[in-house]
């Protein structure tokens, strides 16, 4: 246990705690954002520089943004919940977070596909998943693409206006219905 | 001779890193070289901005038939010292009803990655601070915190104009990401590597008198403009700064900074500018690569500003010419004309490298994205959204 | 076609920018303190108070009437009264002020004062380089440094003051006529011991 995993522990283990327990919702999102971003940084500790940056790219660059919107759009950023944080029924909520959590450690734990890499931790370099994802996994990668794409064009077509629509939206606006002043 | 001189920082380091491990454990030495690059790095960007922020209210001047700040010192050298001292003495102004927390932070967040996004790009030969595999993806990925800075400023000022300027700020750098990302891939597909350094070294050596670089091609003159445009919207120049809308919202999300707060803003901008225009100049203009082959003996890293400056010129020269865009013409811009269009670059730059060499490719890559630019162009003035608007009452 | 008007209006700051470095007359602007634009005849800042002849005690214009005082829409002028009289461009005694100050970082230059003073006692200033560091000694303004010269006026609007002179002249002389025809109606009352102040100069 080195001083920067313990650094980037702190940092992901306190913005989850206070992406749960602030009152305020953009600040829950930035912390929220903060635990991503120091997840990012233990993924980098370990080597991964592909998943390490993705994960910046994605979720703090994308995931987090989308969040803030989501709260900015649909409810004020100051309304906070007046009562305590906890309801009466924190008690089951919290057994049930520890028995998931059990349940995901033991299953990692007992599995096989990380019993080698516990000795000999492998490196993924770039390149070689570049390699894979463009041999092995190659139809996945490119139904992805497309998928992506797909939706990407679809979002723009959506944003587009019809002719015909815009044209009826405009008709009502005649002059004759504005009071001349 | 000239290779000395192309080495002489490098060699500089080395030597320095050399006397130093006299002093202190043999285990330090990364870490010194690469103290002693990022210092390096951070003194001479900071330099940049002082000067560009000179040449650009020179410029502008000199655009409007003005004389620009000529007072200060000779031709108005010390100005940016001035500005300086003024920034450092001005008293730092924090709304009561500031979120204090998050108000202090966002500076921070933006002026940190946009120093960490300089890491990657090479300025000279052998000369990178760190050179990653997936340096590009590095790039981008720290870009993407400072749209998470522009919202905490944005928002935690409490006020309307911040809150609306960082609003626009964010869908700006959102919808414009895509096509900067888009027109960089076409150079990973050429280059087949991440890596900032290899991708340079694709773009050096000459054929007869041209040399080798992406934007000598159809694909990369298309993906070279798609990215200058991407890269104004991301780094909020004009003439895609709405965000902060001087004439509209003030300054949108930094109106509640003062002080040197403000300054870190500015800074971040700027910086943020450089290291777009390194980044494209490192994907398109090969780097620090000299242009002509009898030119060769001029060191790498001179090549490397000298493009850099030209590339910041004609950004201020850009911010001088052209109005604000309104809200609906920048979106429908970046969806409806950028994004198709650097996916059509996307496909042309795949046909240049499957088609054999020769003037076939040139013609049919050229006769693609030509036909793409008219079409897409040509649909965007007649659908009007880029040309008059009407309204409903104010007319 | 798209893009068209981007490198129209780019050619056109580029030949501004190269234009004003060889052509100087492109440079529309002034360096201010070694350069200077002359100031139009309808130039404005503050008030000041005219007098004429040499003394400005004796010869201010003004007679203490507080019009002015009155009718400041930002209330900066202040003014006493003195109790001893002294004779006016005519001749005739008028009162004259003790205290007359102007505040000028309350003036908002509106000329108001100007328009309603009959005695044409107060004009607006064309100096408009007053910075001060000290607020209260060297922008509230007395008596003695109001005052300025009726050449002053002349030198700095000269078309209104010859029309305030011509005006002054015609009436001085029409009261000189009343008085000597009263003088020959009557011939009884001797003229007061005091010459009448010389007709404004220039």
């Amino acid at each position: 246990m080195t001083a920067d995993f313990l650094i980037l522990s702190l940092l992901t283990l306190v913005g989850a705690v206070a992406a749960v327990s602030l009152r305020n919702l953009v600040h829950c999102a930035l912390a929220l954002a903060a635990a991503l971003a120091g997840l990012a940084g233990l993924y980098l500790h370990l080597q991964a520089q592909f998943v390490g940056f993705a994960q910046l790219l994605v979720y703090v660059g994308a995931v987090a943004i989308l969040i803030v919107f989501a709260i900015l759009l649909t409810r004020g950023s100051d309304s906070e919940p007046d009562g305590p944080p906890a309801t009466r029924g924190w008690v089951p909520g919290a057994g049930l977070a520890a028995a998931a959590a059990g349940l995901v450690v033991a299953a990692i734990l007992s599995s096989r596909a990380l019993a080698p890499s516990l000795q000999s931790s492998p490196e993924a370099p770039v390149r070689a998943i570049g390699e894979q994802l463009m041999t092995r996994y190659v139809l996945a990668l490119e139904l992805i693409g497309i998928l992506l794409t797909a939706a990407l064009i679809g979002a723009v077509i959506i944003a587009m206006t019809l002719p015909s629509r815009r044209s009826a939206e405009h008709k009502p606006q005649s002059r004759t219905s504005i009071p001349d002043l | 001779m000239a290779e000395k001189l192309d080495q002489i920082f490098v060699q500089a380091k080395h030597e320095l890193v050399r006397w130093l491990l006299c002093h202190v454990p043999g285990a330090w030495a990364e870490v010194l070289s690469a103290l002693l690059s990022i210092a390096t790095l951070l003194v001479a960007f900071a330099a940049l901005f002082a000067l560009t922020t000179l040449l650009e209210r020179k410029g502008l001047g000199r655009i409007q038939n003005r004389y620009g700040p000529n007072r200060v010192g000779p031709f108005g050298l010390l100005q940016p010292v001035a500005d300086g001292i003024k920034a450092l003495t001005k008293e730092d102004v924090v709304p009561r009803a500031a979120d204090q927390v998050v108000h202090f932070i966002a500076p921070l967040v933006l002026v940190v990655p946009v120093f960490l996004a300089l890491a990657v790009l090479p300025v000279g030969r052998n000369m990178v601070v760190v050179d990653l595999d997936a340096g590009l993806l590095f790039f981008f990925a720290v870009g993407a915190a400072t749209e998470l800075s522009v919202f905490m400023a944005g928002w935690s000022s409490r006020n309307k104009y911040s809150l609306l300027g960082a609003m626009r700020a964010i869908a700006q750098m959102i919808s414009y990401e895509v096509p900067l990302i888009l027109s960089a891939v076409t150079v990973v597909m050429m280059a087949g590597s991440l890596s900032t350094v290899r991708i340079v070294e694709v773009q050096a050596g000459f054929s007869g008198w041209l040399p080798h670089w992406h934007v000598l091609t159809p694909w990369g003159l298309a993906g070279f403009l798609l990215f200058l445009i991407a890269a104004a919207a991301e780094a909020n120049r004009c003439p895609f700064d709405l965000p902060e809308g001087e004439s509209e919202i003030i300054a949108g999300y930094y109106i509640e900074y003062s002080g040197f707060k403000f300054a870190l803003f500015f800074l971040g901008e700027y910086i943020g500018l450089f290291a777009v225009s390194g980044l494209a100049i490192t994907l398109f203009l090969g780097g620090w690569t000299a242009p002509l082959p009898f030119v060769q003996w001029v060191p790498s890293y001179v090549w490397f500003f000298l493009k850099l400056l030209s590339l910041i010129a004609f950004f201020i020269w850009v911010r001088g010419t052209l109005p604000r865009l309104r809200m609906d013409q920048l979106m429908s811009f970046a969806w409806k004309f950028m994004l198709p269009l650097s996916l059509i670059n996307l496909l042309a730059a795949g046909l240049w490298r499957f088609l054999p060499e020769g003037l076939t490719r040139w013609a049919f890559c050229s006769l693609l994205l030509a036909a793409a630019y008219i079409g897409l162009g040509r649909s965007l003035v007649q659908r009007r959204n880029l040309g008059r608007r009407t309204y409903r009452f104010a007319e | 076609m798209l893009g068209e008007g981007i490198i129209k209006g780019l050619a056109e700051t580029g030949r501004n920018f190269l234009g004003s470095y060889f052509e100087p007359d492109r440079l529309v602007t002034v360096q201010y303190p070694e350069e200077r634009l002359p100031a139009p005849e309808t130039a404005r800042t503050f008030p000041f108070l005219v007098y004429d002849g040499d003394d400005w005690q004796k010869g201010l214009r003004c007679v203490a009437c507080q019009i002015c005082e009155k009718e400041c829409p930002p209330q900066c002028i202040y003014i006493v009264k003195d109790i001893t009289k002294k004779p006016d461009y005519i001749g005739k005694l008028q009162f004259q002020p003790k205290v007359f100050d102007i505040d000028l970082s309350v003036c908002m230059s509106c000329q108001i004062c100007v328009e309603v003073c009959p005695f044409d006692a107060i004009k607006m200033d064309v100096e408009f380089e007053l910075s001060t560091t000290d607020r209260f000694g060297r922008l509230l303004l007395h008596k003695a440094e109001l005052a300025k010269p009726n050449e002053y006026y002349h030198k700095i609007h000269p078309a209104e003051a010859a029309e305030v002179d011509a005006r002054l002249a015609a009436e001085k002389a029409k009261a000189l006529a009343k008085t000597q025809a009263d003088a020959a109606g009557k011939s009884v009352s001797p003229k007061p011991a005091l010459k009448p102040l010389a007709p404004a100069s220039g």
